[in-house]
């Protein structure tokens, strides 16, 4: 049976996170030192080699990001922490920035040492006002013992915008305009905020940082799937008995979590489906639950690993009328900037009204498929490409209840 | 009532300042007034219509005003299964006002929200930001003694 294994949490519980000497004490801020007593070069193929891949839900190798912001000559370059954690049933950073918010601090310090930055920003989700208070008081700490060097950090907060959970329109918003994604390329490793190059990473994915840094590349590479290593922070919603979080080796099944973690459906009701990653995951049938939770498992079951939530439905509940109000959040969510989405999101989520309501016929159903195929390709962010994942993985897993409510 | 003249004037300098200006507004007043964001228009140095886009863009952001309290209701997936439709109808009936609206006496206004984050304890609302889980219609009167 799947055991928990904490490596982004290893100090959760642990320590107080106000007290930045209780994190030095348990070996906080060694992993930094020893990283600007190597080269840049020695350090980004340390973490190269490690394989950590950005635990956002993109999947890309970290090391070789960094590696396109340091090659580039400049005045200045940034860090970015994305913590504009806004992917429905999520709460994987909230719970590593309130408990351990140095081992981000030091995360990203050693990014910036890397890439030859001095100068970061955490992007923190307006809705968590209580974190950003605890991000200023650490750096304030980590400021006043003078841990950081050099490297300055400051927290902008975030507005309620999902898509701003993208890096480019993350950018934008920083930047203090409307947080729309930018075309690409360039990237942002390349010209990221303010025209300079610019690393984005997610929370979990500089949380893992420290601990590379500390045990070796090679120790991380053991760890789990071979292909996407080390741990994965998961959280749990829905009708599974365990609603909270668990952090993995990525190399566990889906069944693992559910029914060991997880402790298995409320009321020993049977399961139905379960959507990972997030609400722009597509629903996994039970057919599927032994396929392990790594990015590229994931993939070649048509879902995605994401941000890490999981959220099971038992046997009662009600796949149409679920999609219905997941395609709503779409048409909210929607930044406007590009047609396919800006359009799409909209008769995606009429579409599936009516068939909700009764009123759907089986042309509505074709035209859904059809609409869901062309913005998956046509649209211009990540936002708009997996929208219609959640109709399309269930028109092809469950459409007897589409049928059931035709009209 | 405090200045958004002087609040917004504290982050001219900031380096794309103007979200962090409107942050800070709207802590004070719940909302941000619509002259706040013409003025800051002015202290950004941009066009209007800019500002005013920027405001309106993000859904955490209010222009124009909103009761004293200001109660989130996350309809998203997980809290949407949880029951929060029940938790709606106990709170529209508890205020005597339908969602999206303000109470006569300016203490409420009932807000539709998107995931929280605090998915631990579906279904949840926040109040002035402030996370209440695992919420159901009976437990709806007393989180709202506090504020009354």
């Amino acid at each position: 049976m799947a055991e928990e294994m904490r490596i982004v949490l290893r100090n959760v519980g642990k320590i107080s996170p106000l007290k930045i000497d209780e994190y030095i004490k348990a070996g906080g801020y060694k992993s930094l030192a020893k990283a600007r007593s190597m080269s840049q070069i020695d350090l980004i193929e340390e973490v190269k080699k490690s394989g950590l891949r950005g635990r956002g839900g993109a999947g890309f190798n970290c090391g070789m990001k960094w590696s396109f912001s340091y090659k580039i000559d400049t005045d200045q370059k940034y860090v970015v922490c994305n913590a504009d954690e806004g992917e429905p049933g999520t709460y994987k950073d909230r719970i590593i920035m309130e408990n351990d918010p140095q081992s981000l601090l030091e995360g990203m310090a050693i990014c910036g040492y890397a890439i030859g930055s001095n100068k970061g920003y955490i992007y923190c989700r307006g809705e968590y006002p209580y974190v950003v208070e605890t991000l200023n008081k650490a750096i304030a700490q980590a400021k006043d013992k003078g841990v950081l060097g050099d490297f300055d950090i400051e927290v902008r907060m975030g507005a309620g915008a999902y898509v701003c959970g993208e890096e480019s329109a993350l950018i934008e918003s920083i930047e203090g305009h409307r947080g729309e994604p930018r075309f690409k390329p360039p990237f942002p490793p390349v010209e990221g905020l303010w025209g300079k190059p610019t690393i984005v990473n997610n929370v979990e994915t500089f949380a893992n940082i420290p601990a590379i840094l500390e045990k070796g590349a090679d120790w991380y590479k053991g760890i789990g799937a071979s292909s996407y290593p080390g741990t994965k922070v998961l959280t749990l919603t829905g009708d599974v008995v365990n609603r909270t979080y668990f952090e993995v080796p990525t190399n566990v099944t889906i069944r693992e979590v559910i029914y060991g973690l997880g402790g298995g459906m409320v009321n020993g009701k049977n399961f139905k489906a379960v959507q990972i990653g997030g609400t722009s995951g597509g629903f996994i049938p039970e057919e599927f639950l032994d396929t392990p939770i790594d990015f590229d498992s994931m993939t070649t079951i048509g879902a995605v690993l994401g941000s890490g939530a999981v959220f099971v439905m038992d046997e009662t509940r009600d796949i149409v009328d679920i999609v219905d109000r997941i395609s709503k959040f779409f048409e909210h969510e929607s930044c406007g900037k590009c047609t396919p989405c800006r359009e799409g999101t909209k008769r995606m989520h009429e579409m599936m009204h009516r068939i909700n309501k009764g009123s759907g016929t089986v042309g509505v159903m074709d035209l859904l498929q059809n609409l869901g195929n062309v913005m998956s390709v046509a649209c211009l962010c990540g936002l708009g490409q997996a929208a219609p994942a959640p109709v399309l993985s269930t028109l092809k897993h469950f459409k007897l209840e589409f049928n059931a409510k035709l009209n | 009532m405090a200045d958004y003249k002087k609040i917004i004037n504290a982050y001219k300098d900031l380096p794309g300042g103007l979200i962090e200006s409107y942050h800070a507004v709207q802590r004070e007043f719940s909302y941000i007034p619509e002259e706040a964001v013409f003025y800051a228009a002015e202290v950004f140095d941009m066009p209007k219509a800019k500002a005013y886009g920027v405001a309106t863009f993000y859904s955490y952001l209010k222009v124009g005003k909103r009761g004293k309290n200001v109660i989130r209701i996350c309809e998203s997936a997980p809290c949407h299964i949880a029951g929060a439709a029940q938790v709606v109808a106990a709170l529209e009936k508890e205020l005597g006002i339908k969602m999206g609206e303000t109470t006569a006496d300016g203490k409420f206004t009932l807000e539709f929200t998107e995931c929280v984050g605090q998915c631990q304890a579906t279904p949840v609302i926040t109040i002035n930001s402030k996370p209440y889980g695992d919420l159901n219609p009976a437990k709806v009167p007393a989180v709202l003694a506090e504020y009354k």
